[in-house]
């Protein structure tokens, strides 16, 4: 190219192509500088939730209940609280969930399954806090603040997680393994429950881990319907503890103490739900790789 | 199907089917009667309120519980300013992500990067409220803000943006925070919808010597705007929403100003704020109902534009 330009020939068509290349180049610093951005960003939330909550995390305050201001307290009840919450909701989603993902996989093309499909995918992005609102109407106004209304807000947050999940997984059975069902005599729902769902549990079992991963850490929901209790408390008609309230309650005060067991309580849910999270994604890997 | 059975069924084994069926039924049902129960009820418990102050709920600003006086106009722009920040700041850093993680970075690199990206989508909102209000609300305070002001302090009508303390905390920090909340999901949505470019359309890009970035610009592009576009709706919808991370940083005033820096509100923080302090049943509650009224209809007009957009591209394709 240079002994075009010392033939005296123009040059602006070589200019072109550096700026081409220069703007490529300049694009693709900046996509290195985003990916670094966010990386450093996700660092940062860890270390910070590891540099003030891992001093907190003794035996003392997983086995102490919260005290009032003044004197030490731990995280028992908000454990147990949070453990007895997405428990319950789990239990209320998961048969729901998985019934009406069969449903959607089994009537796919049908007008009412669209519209269903419709709506789980928009449930999925709705505010929590309306969904909060919404237990709060149903059922704190009729029957009081209680650990079973928490539970209720979360299961209808885990629901349509559940439901697309599970249709998702039970398309992508080969419909021979339906056939073959069928060809031994047997009727559909024997078919849909014995053949079917276990071929899919893979996918079943990965959506509900992540429906419990996305439920753990929920609060707003919480604030209307389950309430908080700072004592210890087996009753699910009853308020409840739990650790996202307890973080977001400690955290605004003033007190030096109560920040760092928001803190610890932080820490505590954030290495649940992120070990949750590694192991579906490691299943999944896993399993796409037996596939290939 | 077999006749030859047929004569030999006893009427219990039909119901066990029409049972089977029927829970099916009754299970996605509930999903929609779900929906269609929390948009009527809000706006039930919402009546009140709308009807007391009729069209004046949506323009007045005033929030005075001692007159019992209730508006939605700070709260909504709040919602609105705060998420079209988080929109805008996500846009350009999720692109790069994608840009870079589908098409610069080896598989195998990409892999992990991509993991850890969606790690961040994993960590509950809370926590980025924490996040925010220890360590990004100091950082604002002590640098960009004084920054942006030093840059923008001057500049005739930005310098409105730009105004007031720095305290920190206010609708910029806010919409950053979303910013960075919803970065892993415009982040996913766009690197599904670049690997399903076909790869001989871009192959052919190269093959006239493109540059990867006229292939991504003139080829991708074109191809997954509509994807993209839905993604980034699909964004906004979850920034409208966010509540404990926002309630942090925000700062809580019933005020609508055109600093960024200034302490204001979503509708939100606003619920989840004043709802403990209202009695069932006042006005007060009616509003705080009516203004969770106003955010399901803005979600769900969104949510449903960037559903329709998304479901509309991966049905043709």
């Amino acid at each position: 190219m240079n002994t075009r330009s010392k033939k005296g020939l123009k040059v602006t068509h070589n200019h072109h192509m550096t700026w081409r290349f220069i703007k490529n180049r300049l694009i693709t610093v900046f996509a290195f500088g985003t990916i670094s951005i966010m990386i450093c960003i996700l660092l940062s939330i860890l270390a910070s939730l590891l540099i003030n909550g891992i001093s907190g995390l003794t035996f003392f305050t997983l086995t102490h209940m919260t005290a009032p201001q003044g004197m030490d307290g731990g995280l028992l009840n908000p454990i147990l609280g949070s453990a007895i919450q997405v428990g319950l909701a789990t239990i209320m989603a998961v048969p729901v969930g998985v019934m009406a993902g069969i449903f959607l996989a089994e009537h796919g093309r049908k007008k009412i399954s669209q519209i269903i499909r419709f709506t789980a995918d928009i449930m999925m992005s709705v505010p929590s806090i309306l969904i909060g609102l919404f237990v709060y109407i149903i059922l704190v106004m009729t029957t009081g603040y209680s650990a079973f209304a928490g539970a209720c807000s979360l299961a209808i947050l885990a629901l349509p997680v559940i439901a697309r999940t599970t249709e998702e997984s039970l398309n992508i059975i080969p419909p021979a393994i339906h056939e073959a069902g069928y060809a031994l005599g047997a009727p559909k729902w024997k078919v849909m429950l014995w053949v079917c769902l276990p071929a899919a549990r893979g996918g079943i079992f990965t959506g509900i881990l992540l429906a419990i991963s996305r439920i753990a850490g929920e609060t707003a929901p919480l604030l209307f319907t389950s309430l908080g209790n700072s004592d210890w408390s087996w009753d699910i008609f009853k308020p409840m503890a739990s650790l996202p309230l307890t973080i977001y309650q400690y955290a605004d005060s003033a007190d030096d103490t109560w920040i760092k067991l928001s803190w610890t309580a932080a820490l505590l849910i954030t290495v649940f739900v992120l070990c949750l999270n590694l192991i579906t994604r490691m299943y999944v890997d896993s399993r796409r790789k037996r596939d290939q | 199907m077999m006749p030859l059975k047929k004569s030999n069924h006893r009427s219990e084994k039909k119901i066990i089917p029409l049972f089977f069926s029927g829970m099916t039924w009754f299970s996605s049902v509930l999903i929609l009667l779900i929906f269609l129960g929390l948009i009527l009820e809000l706006f039930g418990q919402g009546q009140l309120a709308f009807s007391t102050f009729g069209f004046d709920f949506l323009t007045n600003e005033v929030w005075n519980p001692v007159t019992k006086q209730f508006s939605a106009r700070a709260a909504l722009i709040g919602t609105l300013v705060s998420s079209f920040i988080g929109v805008m700041i996500a846009l350009p850093v999720s692109f790069g992500c994608a840009y870079c993680l589908s098409e610069i970075l080896p598989k195998k690199v990409a892999k992990y990067i991509t993991a850890a990206t969606q790690l961040l989508a994993a960590i509950p909102s809370i926590i980025f409220g924490m996040w925010g209000f220890f360590v990004v609300v100091p950082g604002m305070a002590n640098y960009v803000q004084p920054f942006l002001k030093w840059i923008f302090g001057d500049v005739p009508f930005l310098q409105l943006l730009f105004s007031g303390g720095t305290f920190g905390i206010g609708i910029l920090t806010a919409g950053i925070i979303l910013a960075v909340m919803i970065t892993p999901f415009i982040t996913a949505v766009m690197q599904e919808a670049f690997s399903n470019t076909p790869a001989m359309l871009k192959e052919s890009a190269y093959s006239l010597g493109a540059t990867r970035w006229e292939v991504m610009h003139h080829v991708t592009l074109p191809w997954v705007q509509k994807v993209v576009v839905g993604g980034v709706v699909l964004g906004w919808g979850r920034a409208l929403g966010e509540t404990m991370a926002v309630t942090f940083v925000i700062g809580n005033a019933h005020h609508a100003g055109w600093s960024l820096f200034m302490p204001s509100n979503t509708i939100a923080s606003l619920i989840a704020l004043e709802f403990p302090e209202s009695a069932a049943g006042s006005l007060k509650m009616s509003s705080l109902m009516a203004l969770g009224s106003v955010l399901m209809l803005i979600s769900f007009i969104v949510l449903f534009c960037s559903q329709f957009l998304l479901r509309q591209v991966f049905k043709t394709r």
